[in-house]
């Protein structure tokens, strides 16, 4: 995904000098009375405009699920639309209070940057786009192709290391957007078009014979995607990764949007009893109300229903779990228990 | 007629020989073509190229956008079934989405049972204009003009009694209007005194304006624009800060009023020594000199430097899309990103583009209208 280290560095020992990084987001925000999330400007299935102007998607269910958390009211969020270049000033000057916008987890993002990475909604990875005409069924056979790549991304830096490890040559094609980069690769510009394979798959459903194209099969980086909070406030951090858990927790106990209120008013289940309030004061422990869990899931639903909603093979993106099944159905997605 | 030819004459015209035709190559379509289109050989070369591209061209972009194109539907797919029904092969427009999205091309995500305010502050926009633009109109008009800035600011934002909309609300051609007429109306004094600053005897003023526009000159505008979005922010507490449209625009007027200033400054310059001298010598002071007899003629010198620097900034207003504002051409991200409508390009870029041609092609006019107005001499 996109990096701009040396703006964010900048703007994270500004953020230190001026002491601007605020603790206690947690009553910041609940003074204000609404969240500020920043969220990407566009991306297919992650965030996006609907026909009421208002802003869905899978990185914004987390926001709603925060704000849900926070005030029982998933609409109390303000959305601040940010740019890979100005989303880390954004949240480190503390004009966002927290960032969940297709943003891979590292190394320097999380250390030197002085973020905190509160999770992974979506475990993502860079893939190969190309033409079944091509004939080609391994990237491995990319010999000397021209690639559409996004300049000033981590996915450039992976295409070199990939290309240069396997012994291989291309020819890069320079696109600063991904509807620069469909343009392009439709218009026969590039033989490959690479970019997160979350993105090459919703990009593909967009064409006009999406059977025409396929995705090879490797994946050559790993990219979790998550949301993102300031260092040294670990109180908010702690409700921005519950808010995520309890999602995935859901899913796991078979907690649904439909069911929760019904679930809500105690189960044998006592898992269940403690995340939904009616055993245990655990909301208490947060600073939240009792009953914060059953607020985040009725916004949206559970982490399954979230991802079929926006993500699923039945939405236009058409993204399979894969890795983003749950842990009990062979993928990656993980919650500590509620205890 | 005499008898006196009677005998001399064998022949005289009774009356008017009715003027013949000029020669066919000298009339008509053949002349005009002959002058225009095929002076030399070069020229005719040229005419038949662009001929052959116009024939090629431009019935595919009607094709494209208007008689295979589609304008009402729920998505791309459903774009392409009714385009499909219709028989067409190939490319063409998808309307539809902009008669979907229009509002938020025009509003950003402004409350739809608010838009009648800023569609008030748009018409009285012209009515607040035209005492400025057009002198025959009343003086006290302009008391009205003066008022229009905070009448708008309170019509749009509210307040007072209105609904408060906040700024995040706020995008599309609303927010490029706002920046770039903001921008475009404040530069001008801004400018204006920064010419005769720089142009003063006072060291400190002059050091001061020159420092402020070498500076601002010196700098991208979209440096400026990240100081905006990000820099100012670490200098106010968190939340306290200047709302982002406030900070945008405030860079906005600041970058165009230095360019304002060099254009004034050429206008300044060009005028004869002597006309200082003259306003010296009536005995105004630097005020009224520069008020009676200098200004009206450097500004009407500058007129064309003046609306280049407004188009260009109204043009301009498009950057700040880098910095996450949803202006028009910020606003096609999202939708884009919008399953429904993902795969689409033109149509947004060519929407957008004909709504700042028309507005920079109405300046330009009025630039032009201006010109010939104030026109004093005999050439």
């Amino acid at each position: 995904m996109k990096l701009n280290n040396l703006i964010g560095a900048a703007a994270a020992a500004v953020a230190l000098s001026a002491g601007a990084s605020a603790a206690a987001t947690l009553d910041d925000v609940k003074a204000k009375g609404f969240l500020s999330c920043g969220v990407a400007t566009g991306v297919a299935g992650f965030e996006f405009t609907d026909a009421n102007g208002e802003w869905a998607g899978f990185d914004v269910a987390v926001c709603r699920a925060v704000a849900a958390a926070v005030f029982g009211d998933p609409k109390a969020v303000k959305f601040t639309p940010t740019t890979a270049k100005t989303r880390f000033t954004a949240l480190a000057s503390g004009e966002i209070d927290m960032l969940s916008r297709v943003t891979t987890w590292t190394f320097s993002r999380d250390v030197d940057l002085k973020f905190e990475f509160a999770g992974v909604n979506y475990y993502d990875g860079q893939g190969f786009l190309v033409p079944s005409a091509l004939g080609v069924t391994s990237a491995k056979e990319l010999d000397g192709a021209t690639v559409c790549i996004q300049t000033g991304t981590t996915t450039e830096l992976n295409l070199a290391d990939y290309f240069r490890v396997n012994g291989m040559s291309y020819e890069p094609v320079p696109v600063e957007t991904n509807a620069e980069a469909q343009q392009k690769y439709l218009a026969g510009a590039c033989d490959v078009y690479t970019t997160d394979s979350s993105a090459l798959a919703a990009s593909r459903s967009t064409f006009e014979t999406p059977k025409d194209h396929i995705i090879l099969p490797e994946i050559i980086s790993k990219e979790p995607l998550g949301p993102v909070v300031r260092h040294g406030d670990s109180e908010w951090g702690d409700v921005v990764r519950w808010s995520l858990n309890v999602l995935m927790i859901a899913e796991e106990l078979g907690v649904t949007k439909d069911n929760v209120a019904e679930m809500a008013k105690g189960t044998d289940n006592p898992e269940i009893n403690r995340m939904l309030g009616s055993e245990g004061e655990y909301g208490a422990m947060l600073g939240l109300p009792a009953d914060f869990a059953v607020h985040v899931i009725s916004a949206e639903g559970n982490y399954g229903e979230i991802f079929a909603k926006y993500l699923g093979t039945d939405t236009a993106v058409g993204l399979e779990r894969g890795l983003n099944a749950l842990w009990t159905q062979g993928g990656l997605q993980y919650s500590p228990p509620f205890r | 007629m005499s008898d006196l030819h009677s005998n001399t004459v064998a022949f005289v015209a009774g009356s008017q020989i009715p003027p013949s035709p000029p020669p066919a190559k000298d009339r008509g379509a053949v002349k005009w073509l002959r002058e225009n289109m095929f002076s030399s050989v070069a020229n005719g070369i040229l005419t038949v190229i662009a001929a052959l591209v116009i024939i090629t061209a431009v019935p595919a972009i009607l094709q494209w956008a208007f008689i295979d194109a589609v304008w009402s539907a729920g998505s791309l797919s459903e774009c392409r079934e009714i385009a499909a029904a219709n028989g067409v092969e190939g490319a063409f427009a998808c309307w539809a989405v902009i008669n979907e999205r229009f509002n938020q091309f025009l509003f950003g995500f402004y409350p739809n049972e608010l838009l009648w305010r800023p569609v008030l502050a748009f018409v009285l926009m012209f009515v607040a204009m035209a005492p400025v633009l057009f002198r025959s109109l009343p003086k006290p008009m302009l008391w009205f003009s003066a008022a229009y800035p905070f009448l708008a600011y309170f019509l749009i934002w509210g307040g007072l009694g209105l609904e408060p909309v906040e700024s995040s609300k706020i995008g599309g051609f609303l927010l490029a209007l706002i920046i770039g007429v903001t921008g475009i109306v404040a530069s001008l004094p801004f400018g204006v005194l920064l010419a005769l600053g720089r142009k003063s005897d006072l060291f400190f003023i002059k050091t001061i304006c020159v420092v402020f526009i070498e500076f601002i000159r010196g700098v991208p505008l979209i440096t400026l624009l990240f100081v905006a979005s990000s820099v100012l922010n670490y200098f106010f507490p968190p939340g306290t800060a200047l709302d982002l449209i406030l900070r945008v625009v405030i860079m906005a007027t600041l970058f165009s009023s230095a360019y304002m200033a060099e254009v004034i400054r050429g206008g300044l310059a060009a005028l004869p020594q002597g006309q200082y001298e003259a306003a010296d010598s009536l005995g105004l002071d630097y005020w009224k000199s520069m008020r009676l007899i200098i200004l009206p003629q450097a500004l009407k010198i500058s007129i064309p430097g003046i609306v280049n620097t407004f188009i260009g900034l109204f043009k301009d207003t498009t950057l700040v899309s880098v910095i996450g504002l949803l202006d028009p051409v910020g606003m096609i991200t999202p939708i884009r990103a919008d399953s429904n409508w993902n795969g689409l390009v033109w149509e947004f870029y060519v929407f957008v583009a004909l709504f700042f041609f028309a507005f920079c092609f109405c300046m330009s006019r009025y630039s032009m209208y201006l010109e010939k107005k104030l026109k004093t001499d005999n050439h």
